[in-house]
């Protein structure tokens, strides 16, 4: 995924004489081609996020589009008042391209895990916050992203996650996409949690219910109209996330039911990290089934929402 | 001694401040010849049409020092005279810091502080991508280099080799605490802006003609960004502001406490 989204940098630098490439300091090679080519659009500024997002603005200020890339982590704890001020109060077109969303960086602990990244970033005006499932979608979103007026957070993957995104369900900035239906339970998700609500489901199929997924590659802004029209058709929803349960996806779509559908709410359950620092290694699959996210979980949970419904009811 | 437009130009700050009642007078007062020799005789500006694509650009990244920006960007007619009668109430396009999109010729947010030199490397560096013959001038507080964001911004603008960039150093050896030297030494400031990259030049802030005179020099060297560090006086023409950190930032300021300041400077 994110050697999709660097090869796509490269392709919108060639059509488009606005888009610059800044890194800190990426791994010794990155976008050779790129720098050869066009050596007055490709920086590689060092640690220095703090300025780079600055500089970014700058350079956005004077008709550029820099996609700024490094860290997840790095691009939202370290210069958070850089991202809300120099490109969100200013609504600069700086594309912000987030290595590691989640516990991508298992191994290297909690100083390299992006896990509130989302919530960090959904406070700030104008910023607007995708998570693609795959690399096929993160060209689609690279595409896309040219043009948006304001500031992007594109979080990525850890790569070579199964491709699941289809170009024929379409996609457009800010609309989720129902990769599987379902008038019964329906998993709410971003990012690579998609791939995991999608297995979820194959499992609960195998039990004779029939479960679907929404996939929410757009956060901010949230697609509120898919929300109005699919919640109230469905018994339970369960949003997943590789992120805390505060202030991601999950609040995301609690809080647009209580603002615009509040007697819907009761049928949402969130799953998402707990609000404590990670304190283990492994992999990125070993740290979020210890976290409490995994096929199990989800099957779990949703069987769960939905006898809990229905013996409502009953 | 000031001069007539010195003092007309720290009227327009008092101006203000009888409206607003309160202000960052100590920082605005340091900065105001300088800022009077860039918009007069250095920045290439056409302030009926602040956007005009061929201007040279000027960041105030000490924005709390906007006082003397506002009345430098009346005094050139950016916006009319009236609009300093409005300063900090609520539906005014002048608050405590400089705003983007409100106030006719500013070109950056600041406020917060190390914000302005990141921004006006990016601009320098994408003049220079664009091979536009057009300087853009940064002016930094004292205070304002303790934050890292600076020196990052520093080893930058030097690796690109951007002359067409200036910063200008309101070295008032005041912070809001107290005594820069105390709170947190900047010395030695020249050998640092040096062995960062910079070509220095130490100047008398107040001194017009050495402004002027240093200014047309610039840049100092065709391969290096410049550091002007204009040594100043903070409340400058204000006898109870001068050398005062109480007068950093004021509010309260009452009608005999204004009366006063404008008769210094009648």
């Amino acid at each position: 995924m994110r050697k999709t989204s660097l090869n796509c940098i490269h392709e919108l630098a060639n059509r488009d004489e606005r888009v610059v490439f800044i890194g800190s300091d990426l791994g010794a090679g990155v976008l050779d081609e790129m720098k050869n080519q066009h050596p007055d659009r490709f920086y590689m500024e060092g640690v220095s996020e703090q300025h780079i997002i600055g500089m970014a603005a700058g350079m956005a200020m004077q008709g550029f589009v820099p996609y700024v890339n490094t860290i997840a982590t790095f691009l939202t704890r370290r210069c958070f008042e850089q991202v809300a001020i120099d490109l969100c109060l200013h609504n600069l077109p700086v594309r912000l391209v987030a290595n590691g969303g989640g516990v991508v960086y298992a191994p290297l602990g909690p100083t390299h895990l992006a896990v509130e990244d989302i919530a960090i970033l959904r406070t700030l005006p104008n910023m607007t916050i995708i998570a693609p499932c795959d690399a096929d979608e993160m060209g689609r979103v690279m595409t896309a992203s040219l043009d948006i007026e304001g500031p992007v957070y594109i979080r990525l993957a850890k790569g070579g996650d199964e491709i699941v995104s289809d170009p024929s369900r379409g996609f457009e900035i800010g609309k989720a996409i129902v990769m599987r239906d379902s008038s019964d339970g329906m998993f709410m998700t971003t990012g690579v949690m998609t791939q995991l609500a999608l297995q979820a489901c194959a499992e609960l199929e195998k039990d004779g219910i029939n479960c679907g997924v929404m996939h929410h590659h757009t956060i901010k802004p949230l697609d509120g109209r898919s929300l109005e029209e699919l919640i109230p058709s469905v018994n339970a929803v369960v949003t997943v996330e590789e992120h805390t349960r505060i202030g991601g996806l999950g609040s995301a779509v609690l809080e647009y039911c209580n603002d615009n559908i509040a007697e819907q709410s009761a049928k949402i359950v969130r799953l998402g990290l707990p609000d404590r620092f990670v304190e283990q290694y492994g992999s990125q699959n070993s740290l979020l089934a210890n976290l409490g996210i995994s096929v199990e979980t989800l099957v779990e949970t949703m069987k769960l929402k939905l006898d809990a419904v229905k013996s409502d009811v009953s | 001694m000031l001069d007539e437009r010195s003092k007309h130009l720290r009227r327009l700050v008092i101006q203000m401040i009888r409206v607003g009642r309160r202000g960052h007078i100590g920082p605005a007062m340091s900065l105001i010849e300088l800022l009077r020799v860039l918009y007069d005789s250095f920045l290439r500006s056409d302030p009926s049409n602040p956007r005009w694509e061929q201007r040279d650009v000027f960041i105030l990244s000490k924005g709390h020092g906007c006082l003397a920006q506002f009345a430098l960007l009346a005094d050139k007619g950016y916006f009319p005279h009236e609009v300093l009668d409005t300063f900090c109430s609520p539906t005014s396009i002048l608050g405590g810091h400089p705003e983007f999109g409100k106030v006719p010729g500013v070109e950056a947010s600041t406020g917060a502080l190390g914000h302005g030199i990141c921004i006006g490397v990016g601009m320098a560096l994408a003049i220079k991508i664009k091979k536009q013959d057009r300087r853009v001038a940064v002016v930094l507080g004292d205070g304002e280099i303790n934050e890292g964001s600076v020196w990052e911004s520093a080893m930058s603008a030097s690796k690109h080799n951007l002359s067409n960039l200036t910063v200008f150093i309101d070295y008032n050896k005041l912070q809001s605490y107290g005594a820069t030297s105390e709170v947190l030494d900047l010395e030695p400031l020249a050998d640092k802006w040096r062995s960062f990259g910079f070509s220095v030049a130490e100047i008398d802030g107040h001194d017009v003609d050495a402004l002027q005179k240093l200014t047309a020099q610039l840049p100092l060297d065709s391969n290096k960004p410049t550091a002007v560090i204009c040594h100043t006086v903070k409340g400058k023409g204000i006898a109870e502001a001068e050398h005062n950190p109480k007068w950093h930032h004021k509010s309260n300021i009452s009608e005999q406490e204004i009366e006063n300041m404008l008769g210094q400077l009648a």
